[in-house]
């Protein structure tokens, strides 16, 4: 008898074969994911992340609706000429409120984890109307249809009330309000605009898309955009405050 | 039917009772959502539900109805009575499916080219044809491959008719079903955006309902079977079936906003999302796209060549050495990331172990020709399976030197990472699928290929795509790492963003026409198919002899 025998069983036995992949496939995942969900060092502590404001959560799933991530990576990688092109290498805390996250794999475009911020929302609208007007040699397709649709948010209160169930910390008062702070944050000048701020600090309210009549969706996904990667002040932070 | 009736009482079984009751019901509830849906598209898809589950309705009534009082006998004359029609489906199915996938492909890389090709149309801009491309061609096309593949080989090697009467068709059905809404999905806007995990909640939910049926008629085949021992190709195949159910739960738990909108969010987010997506999306590959085809390579090459496979117990270590260190890969997509050093390392070690596992199973499929290689130059079938072998070879060389953390510096978020997709995806799944399917419609409509001449024109077509394909990302991406990280000698950046994204323009030019060729040599293949199949007995066989002639003639 050798001990090829011994692989019998599983040959014979379809239930047997069953649980024998199951345990062999179980172990690697269980290695490599349940660590991420207790170990501390996971996500470090960093002062200023806050959940997404509605209009930002709204331009976020804009983002999600049109697929983005398949050209645009959203983690800038400790590299020396990455963060010379892009800013401060991410830290995962920054993508803490992210469902889905938008890593991505591919940059057919640049990465925009850090694209809050540098450049002007009248860029943007005209980037996202034809994006040649701006940058002669992109490949980038043109989204007109996002200044022409108004922004649905008729539903935004259920998608906070979602994540604050999957544990992110949105209030009741937020839940409540999310329709209204959609409202603000896409004004200019509006008379509301503090209580906005407070509830989402460095919350930036403006009319994005250039059009004050009405609310778009691409007022939603400039105001995304021109948050991404502003949250934390690097000025302030300290990559070693972390280690123990 | 009537006068049946007094004679052999015909009653409905607890099955079609019980899968029309279901049907009646979800169609009523489809209606209900459709009614109140928060956006057009997804009372679109509520509506497609609703239509489908009626379509369902209907026809197992109407199948009842037309049916004689007796079930199909499970043998005849002491011979199992195969149920074959599912995978004649599966198969015209994934013929279907690879023409438009690579369609949608095609326009993916046109697009890059000549990005005037999105037309400003929201459902035909890249962002949306880019996943229905990747869906498209992984679980339309590959996903009925295995399908077909799958119930032909353990009804097969189990001598065994398939389990179950509706179930083995509400799979087949239910997962091209499947298909349509995640396709019409993406072009109307509605994903999750989670890399080929794109459709949202309520597909995913019926995608679970059709792969567990799946996994028991599977299962159901294998316990009627008359052979001691579980064939090897079974294996892998239900460890395909077993292991894409956990992939899939994982990481599409999700909560939506509401029954009636199509939104949801996932359980997970950040770091967690990724590392559960890569767990989920590298074992897409491996999984689906590796142990499934593995299966059809263990069946398709012994039986197409006439050998029995080189190594029994090499198969024994390629089994299990292949599933349980691929699991550990995912991290190897999440290099230099915010995932932490460790989970990053250790999907390194394992992926570079991998390289073991896929070699001895790319031996194990090769060897099996000892014997028989002369059969290389006769049959183009075979050549086309064993070349998709050697192109597993050259992909899971590929794969571990990637994921070496130096290299995947350079070569992550660049085409390199594309290029090696394609050489696995065009080569390995492409003809492996194109060699089973070659096999399976003669077997399966019982007359021989119409034209053993246009295999080898396709073979060669679609051959020098690839390489026109993989060649010209390897330049691309490798071109782009580099300039990325070019310094002039004043210490700064040597060139901006765009610099790098012009100086992509000719080789997304080379990749478009290296994927036009595989469509053309895909064309080719649904021709003869075609032919095959319409063509009558009469006729292919006076074209057999032609043939015959042709290669003495040579």
């Amino acid at each position: 008898m050798s001990l090829w025998s011994k692989h019998a069983p599983f040959e014979r036995n379809s239930i047997i074969l069953v649980i024998g992949v199951l345990i062999v496939i179980a172990i690697g995942g269980l290695v490599e994911i349940v660590p991420l969900f207790y170990l501390r060092s996971t996500i470090e502590k960093v002062d200023g992340v806050r959940p997404y404001a509605p209009l930002e959560l709204a331009g976020r799933n804009i983002y999600v609706r049109e697929g983005c991530y398949n050209c645009h990576s959203q983690m800038i990688r400790p590299l020396r000429d990455e963060v010379e092109r892009y800013g401060h290498y991410s830290l995962a805390a920054e993508s803490m409120y992210d469902r889905p996250f938008q890593w991505g794999s591919k940059r057919t475009g640049p990465d925009l984890a850090r694209v809050g911020g540098k450049y002007s929302d009248d860029w943007h609208r005209d980037h996202f109307n034809a994006p040649k007007s701006v940058v002669p040699g992109t490949v980038m397709p043109a989204y007109p249809w996002l200044a022409q649709t108004d922004l649905d948010f008729a539903h935004i209160s259920d998608d906070l009330k979602v994540q604050a169930a999957l544990g992110v910390p949105y209030t009741r008062e937020m839940i409540a309000s999310a329709a209204l702070d959609v409202r603000i944050q896409a004004t200019t000048d509006h008379p509301d605009a503090a209580a906005l701020a407070q509830r989402y600090s460095k919350a930036q309210a403006r009319d994005f898309d250039g059009d004050p009549r009405r609310i778009t969706e691409a007022d939603a996904l400039i105001a995304y955009l021109q948050m991404l990667g502003t949250q934390i002040d690097f000025k302030l932070y300290d990559h070693k405050a972390n280690i123990r | 039917m009537a006068q049946a009736a007094g004679v052999d009482p015909k009653r409905m079984s607890f099955g079609e009772f019980g899968t029309a009751f279901v049907f009646a019901a979800l169609a009523f509830f489809s209606i209900i959502v459709s009614a109140k849906a928060h956006t057009p598209e997804y009372a679109f898809h509520a509506f497609l539900f609703a239509a489908g589950s009626a379509a369902a309705l209907f026809t197992i009534v109407n199948r009842y109805f037309e049916r004689p009082a007796e079930p199909v006998p499970l043998k005849r004359d002491g011979k199992p009575v195969y149920n074959m029609a599912p995978v004649q489906f599966a198969t015209v199915a994934a013929m279907f499916w690879g023409i438009a996938g690579f369609v949608a492909g095609l326009l993916a890389a046109l697009q890059l080219a000549f990005p005037v090709l999105n037309l400003d149309l929201p459902w035909l801009s890249f962002g949306r044809i880019r996943p229905l491309h990747t869906s498209a061609v992984i679980f339309a096309f590959g996903g009925n491959v295995l399908l077909a593949s799958s119930f032909y080989v353990v009804q097969r090697t189990s001598r065994a008719r398939l389990a179950g009467d509706i179930a083995p068709w509400f799979v087949v059905l239910g997962y091209n079903f499947f298909i349509v809404i995640a396709a019409t999905g993406y072009l109307l806007g509605i994903t999750q955006s989670k890399e080929y995990a794109e459709p949202e909640w309520y597909a995913d939910l019926w995608l679970t309902v059709v792969w567990v049926t799946y996994l028991l008629v599977y299962l159901g085949t294998l316990m009627r079977r008359e052979e001691p021992h579980i064939y090897v190709a079974n294996w892998f195949f239900l460890a395909f079936i077993l292991t894409i159910a956990v992939l899939h739960v994982g990481n599409n738990a999700a909560i939506p906003v509401s029954v009636f909108s199509p939104k949801s969010y996932v359980v997970w987010s950040g770091v967690q999302d990724a590392m559960v997506q890569w767990w989920y999306g590298h074992n897409a590959v491996g999984f689906f796209l590796t142990a499934g085809f593995l299966g059809i390579m263990y069946y398709f090459i012994p039986k197409r060549a006439e050998r029995p496979i080189y190594s029994y117990r090499l198969s024994i270590v390629h089994f299990w050495s292949l599933i349980f260190l691929y699991i550990w890969a995912g991290p190897h997509h999440l290099h230099y990331t915010a995932l932490p050093d460790w989970a990053q390392t250790l999907g390194m070690t394992f992926s570079i172990m991998l390289w073991m596992p896929s070699w001895g199973g790319m031996i194990n499929g090769v060897m099996t020709l000892s014997g028989a290689w002369d059969k290389l130059r006769t049959d183009p079938v075979l050549r086309m399976m064993v070349v998709s072998v050697a192109f597993y070879g050259m992909a899971t060389f590929e794969g571990p030197l990637m994921s070496i953390k130096a290299v995947n510096s350079l070569s992550h978020y660049t085409d390199w990472t594309i290029g090696h997709v394609h050489s696995g995806a065009l080569g390995w799944v492409g003809y492996i699928s194109f060699g089973a399917i070659y096999c399976l419609v003669p077997w399966l409509w019982n007359r021989p290929l119409y034209s053993l001449r246009l295999v080898n024109w396709h073979f060669w077509i679609s051959t020098i795509g690839i390489v026109l394909y993989i060649s010209a990302m390897w330049v691309s991406g490798i071109l782009q790492g580099l300039m990325w990280r070019a310094y002039n000698n004043l210490g700064f950046l040597e060139y901006s963003f765009i610099e790098t994204v012009e100086a992509m323009h000719p080789f997304y030019v080379i990749r478009a026409l290296g994927g036009a060729l595989f469509l053309a040599g895909a064309l080719l293949m649904a021709w003869n198919l075609w032919k095959t199949i319409v063509t009558n007995e009469a006729e292919t066989a006076v074209a057999a002899e032609q043939q015959a002639a042709a290669v003495a003639a040579q």
